[in-house]
């Protein structure tokens, strides 16, 4: 009996000794020496593998930034400034100052607005409905409302609103990854740049056809009336292929051309409540 | 124009056929050997069945009702299917806490876990029969004597299967030719007069699901084709090379659950093949499996296993068994 | 009996309208006629607001080599050029006509005369075909010129007529070949001697003995023109399992049919071509089958093209109250239209109605691998594999699992028991493929 645990005690510990050794030699034998800043680097990534940065992960997007030269053109929308600048302290280079974008929905095409003319019953998906037809209502450029952009959303930032039959923003968790804006065949969501108190103001619409066309399959599209161009003092606004447009870099919030809108599709977001008109003129005035 | 039109991509018409209909399809074809299980082993029979089926149903409703919170849908059919199943593989005289048992590793763990119906990669009735037979052999091979309705529940005379008469005795060195002798005949073996789990006996009800499943296009008929065509071929081979050592192949087929394996068990759409080619592999595989463990392993009777363990080779078959595309090979004439 | 091998499915036939004559739709008040009727390009309007046209005056010239001639179907004003959702889904430019009386152009052979005598030579014929803006009538509408020139290199050894009519509903066909089998004949006829063949095969299906019946009678006076009965299949109209059925030949993946040696030209495409090139008429009309369960008098209409669906559906016997959608085409492959103000176009072979417990997709319940989609697919493809790469965005796989040689005949959706939107998926890949497949050939020839 002792014998056998003393048989089985020596052999399998022998065992143990050849395989340690093999082991040993093997991993020597291919030892990858990798820059151990990349690992550094990619702890301080947020992790999310979102594809955000233009890059499969963030393991990859490590690599690249210690590759890179200088940080031009790397930015990880997800980390912001905070996590770009420890990554820069680490690998001795300087990061620029990136703006913090958010997705806006350029689209308020609710059912109220925007008659509806057919009901797609197809599988729920917004590229068959895209390939397929027009969509449900008139317009061939507004939001389809299968939330393929809900469903490509890693961050839980984005749901459909039944109500409005629009996919909503939730702002505080949009990291401006864009996973949404690929996913989108109707190009509807745009990143822009992040303004303080979450405020937002743009064209809530991507109709490029004619005003008469495009007020008649939504109450709220943009004619391209030249209108709010006129009103802005800042030349923020552009319009192309009858659809304006606001850059945001440019904007200063204003607000003019929300008023003077006449199909309402400037829309603005998180602002007070307007105050009476004659304090707005004062403010404008002294501000 | 008031209504708005519907609009879809095409096809704008759908077949008649549901996974509803199917399912219940196949409940209809395990009918006749339902009622001929009733028929020989009584009252026994008539619990086992609707205990089985009964608690697939429940755990099915309980996981996705409180665990995985998603839609409820027993109503499919594939519940019912199962508890069926599982039922045929069970002596009519096991006690109902070992059904329970067994129902819930078929739903909970074999289905359920990989998230339902078309998910699962073993087949559930078989997963739970496995392990009703490696946790409580005795109880699971103890076969109750076909007796008719007078046959009780658990107080039934029990006594061997042909299988096992024929394993044991080879064993203890008797001639095979002397064991033919103490099983039943073909034809009493055909009309399922002999012990074994209550659905399996009957051959020819049986074989009238098959014929039905067929005629209703529910399966195709490689699976149970290739599965008995091959134990036929691979036992006659046996049979021809040692007469005395192995039965013959009508014996193998008629014996044990090669046929509710072949027609109903190996068929079960989500965890057979999908192109007919390796539908036919599948079937080769599961028949020459069940002929080693018959014939050189420990147990007596090895369909289940040898289903199972095809089943974990169909991922495998689906992705590097293709079949032959239109156009892939000119050939003109 | 012919038919081709594997794969296939036999869905209700449902051919209401076979026993009714066609009848001439009269001209409406007002016609659509949209510029892209065909596959390729749309062709250019030559016509400004406030012009007279006639009726059979071109109206709008094709552009490019895959494109067609748009001619006017009715004779008045035009009112305007504008967009207008066709039978696309989408909105296109038309040209709006306002008609004022019927007035033909002078060289259209109006006499119901059967011209069988063929004077054009063969270039002549392509030519003509070219001019009257002729395209496949089977529902593809790929223009018909570009067929009948056999590339160089090349040899076509049969003309195959496709007259299986497959599509449940759907008689057009079947009536033109009824009523007008000899000018079928005499088109066939024409399209040999264009192509250069001595030998035509007619192919049509079972289910239409008195078709099948009377061409084989007429034919016998037509030199090389042989009728094939085939078995009943959906779908044998497709080009290459229609091929495979009649001379045994696989055309390749991403090959065209006269890489076998073979040209398939549709039943109603023949009479065309026996119209443009006999009378002189180029293609504006064309048989239209209107039907549906609920339609009180469904029936065959010969139909200016432009006519707004609603006229059609007036003259069937107004728009049954319960109406949940409207196809233009078959029930397998048709598109559903969004509104009746559709105008009919080249490729509308029927429209039909379907009540609205019948228009709505079943539910979607998961996959159960059942085989089904495989057994049916007539190409051999793996349906519910290739839509579950489609929907996980796994176009590589896709294309190397055949995804491009799906035709889109929908068997695969159609028998699929837990009601998955197969084909929704497979078409989306298959265009999201080829997309990609186009862009890297951009790269590449950039690169280069």
């Amino acid at each position: 009996m002792s014998s056998t645990i003393l048989i089985t005690i020596i052999s399998l510990s022998l065992l143990a000794l050849i395989s340690a050794v093999i082991l040993y030699f093997v991993a020597q034998k291919f030892k990858i020496s990798e820059d151990a800043r990349i690992d550094e680097v990619q702890a301080i990534l947020p992790a999310a593998n979102c594809g955000g940065c233009g890059f499969a992960g963030c393991r990859n997007f490590a690599e690249a930034l210690v590759q890179a030269e200088t940080f031009d053109g790397l930015n990880c929308p997800v980390g912001g400034a905070e996590a770009m600048g420890l990554a820069a302290k680490i690998l001795g280079k300087v990061a620029p100052f990136v703006d913090p974008l958010t997705a806006v929905l350029l689209c308020n095409g609710t059912p109220e607005f925007r008659p509806r003319t057919s009901i797609y019953n197809g599988a729920s998906d917004c590229r068959i409905s895209h390939n397929l037809y027009i969509g449900e209502t008139d317009c061939s450029y507004g939001c389809l409302g299968n939330g393929d952009c809900v469903r490509a959303c890693t961050f839980d930032a984005m749901y459909m609103n039944n109500a409005t039959e629009l996919p909503v923003i939730t702002d505080d968790k949009c990291v401006a990854c864009g996973a949404c804006v690929k996913a989108c065949p109707r190009n509807l969501i745009e990143l822009r740049k992040k303004a303080k108190k979450e405020r937002k103001l743009y064209v809530a619409c991507s109709n490029c056809d004619k005003g008469g066309p495009a007020k008649r399959a939504c109450s709220v599209a943009c004619t391209g009336c030249t209108k709010c161009l006129k009103v802005c003092e800042f030349g923020a606004i552009t319009i192309e292929n009858n659809l304006a447009y606001i850059d945001a870099t440019k904007c200063t919030f204003c607000r003019k051309c929300v008023s003077e809108c006449a199909t309402s599709s400037i829309i603005e977001i998180n602002f007070p409540s307007k105050k009476p008109k004659a304090e707005v003129l004062a403010e404008s005035v002294n501000g | 124009m008031s209504n708005l039109l519907n609009i879809s991509p095409s096809p704008h018409t759908h077949g008649k056929d549901t996974t509803k209909k199917l399912m219940y399809g196949v409940v209809l074809a395990l009918m006749p050997a339902l009622f001929t299980s009733v028929f020989y082993f009584g009252t026994g029979a008539v619990i086992v069945t609707l205990t089985s089926v009964i608690s697939c149903i429940t755990f099915e409703y309980l996981i996705q009702r409180f665990i995985l919170k998603k839609p409820i849908s027993i109503t499919d059919g594939s519940a019912i299917v199962t508890g069926l199943l599982l039922a045929f593989n069970l002596p009519s005289n096991i006690p109902v806490a070992i059904i329970i048992i067994g129902s819930l590793i078929a739903i909970g763990v074999a289905k359920m876990t990989f998230g339902g119906l078309g998910n699962n990669p073993f087949n559930p009735a078989l997963v739970g029969r496995v392990f009703m037979l490696i946790s409580f052999p005795v109880q699971m091979t103890s076969w109750p004597v076909p007796a008719g309705f007078g046959t009780g529940y658990l107080d039934a005379v029990t006594g061997a299967t042909p299988l096992a008469i024929i394993k044991e005795g080879l064993k203890n060195g008797e001639s095979l030719s002397g064991l033919m002798e103490k099983i039943p005949s073909a034809f009493q073996m055909f009309m399922g007069k002999m012990g074994g789990s209550m659905g399996e006996v009957a051959a020819f009800a049986l074989l009238i699901g098959f014929v039905y499943m067929l005629y209703k296009k529910i399966i195709t008929w490689h699976i149970p084709v290739s599965v008995i065509g091959s134990i036929a071929l691979f036992t006659s081979i046996l049979w021809l090379v040692n007469p005395e050592l192995n039965a013959d192949p009508l014996f193998h087929i008629l014996a044990g659950g090669v046929l509710l394996g072949a027609i109903f068990m190996a068929t079960d759409y989500v965890t057979s093949p999908m192109n007919p080619k390796s539908m036919i592999i599948y079937g080769c595989g599961i028949g020459i499996l069940t002929v080693i463990i018959r014939v050189w392993g420990a147990y007596p009777e090895g369909v289940s296993f040898a289903i199972l363990i095809m089943n974990a080779f169909v991922p495998l078959m689906n992705t590097y068994i293709k079949p032959k595309r239109f156009g892939e090979e000119v050939k003109n004439g | 009996m012919k038919t081709f091998p594997s794969g296939g499915i036999h869905p209700p036939e449902n051919k209401l309208t076979a026993e009714m004559a066609i009848a001439s739709l009269p001209a409406p008040e007002s016609v659509t006629i949209p510029v892209s009727q065909h596959i390729g390009a749309p062709a250019t309007i030559i016509v400004n607001k406030g012009d007279y046209v006639k009726t059979g005056q071109i109206i709008a010239t094709s552009k490019g080599f895959v494109s067609s001639n748009i001619h006017s179907s009715v004779s008045g004003k035009v009112n305007k050029t504008d967009t207008v959702i066709d039978t696309t889904g989408y909105k296109q430019t038309a040209v709006f006509i306002d008609v004022e009386g019927d007035e033909w152009i002078e060289t259209i052979d109006r006499s119901d005369e059967i011209v069988s005598e063929i004077k054009l030579s063969s270039d002549e014929i392509i030519e003509k075909c070219l001019e009257s803006g002729i395209v496949g009538l089977g529902g593809a509408t790929f223009p018909s010129h570009i067929k009948l020139k056999v590339p160089a290199g090349k040899k076509c050894d049969f003309l195959i007529i496709n007259g299986v009519e497959c599509e449940p509903f759907l008689t057009s066909d079947y009536r033109l070949m009824v009523e007008k089998g000899e000018e079928i004949l005499i088109g066939v006829t024409i399209l040999m001697k264009a192509l250069g063949v001595d030998k035509a095969m007619f192919g049509i299906e079972n289910n239409k003995p008195a078709a099948i019946k009377h061409l084989t009678e007429l034919s016998k006076k037509f030199k090389g023109i042989s009728i094939h009965a085939l078995k009943v299949k959906y779908p044998q109209g497709a080009e290459k399992q229609l091929i495979k059925a009649l001379i045994n030949r696989e055309v390749p993946a991403g090959h065209l049919p006269v890489d076998v040696g073979a040209v398939v030209h549709n039943a109603g495409t023949a009479f065309a071509v026996y119209e443009a090139v006999q009378k002189n008429k180029p293609l504006f009309e064309r048989v239209v089958t209107i039907t549906g369960k609920t339609m009180t008098r469904p029936g065959n209409f010969l139909v200016r093209t432009g006519t707004p669906v609603r006229k059609l559906i007036e003259a069937a016997g107004g728009l049954p109250a319960d109406t949940g959608k409207i196809v233009n085409g078959g029930p397998m492959m048709g598109k559903a239209i969004n509104n009746i103000d559709v105008p009919v176009v080249k490729g509308t072979s029927g429209i039909i109605l379907f009540p609205a417990n019948e228009s709505e997709r079943a539910e979607i319940n998961p996959c159960i691998r059942c085989a089904r989609c495989i057994s049916v697919c007539a190409l051999k493809l793996e349906p519910f594999l290739l839509m579950t790469l489609s929907e996980k965005n796994m176009f590589e796989r896709a294309e190397q699992e055949g995804i491009t040689n799906c035709m889109e005949c929908g068997s695969c959706s159609y028998s699929c028991p837990a009601g998955r939107p197969i084909l929704d998926y497979v078409r989306l890949g298959k265009a999201t493929v080829n997309r990609l497949a186009q862009e890297r050939k951009m790269q590449q020839t950039a690169t280069n």
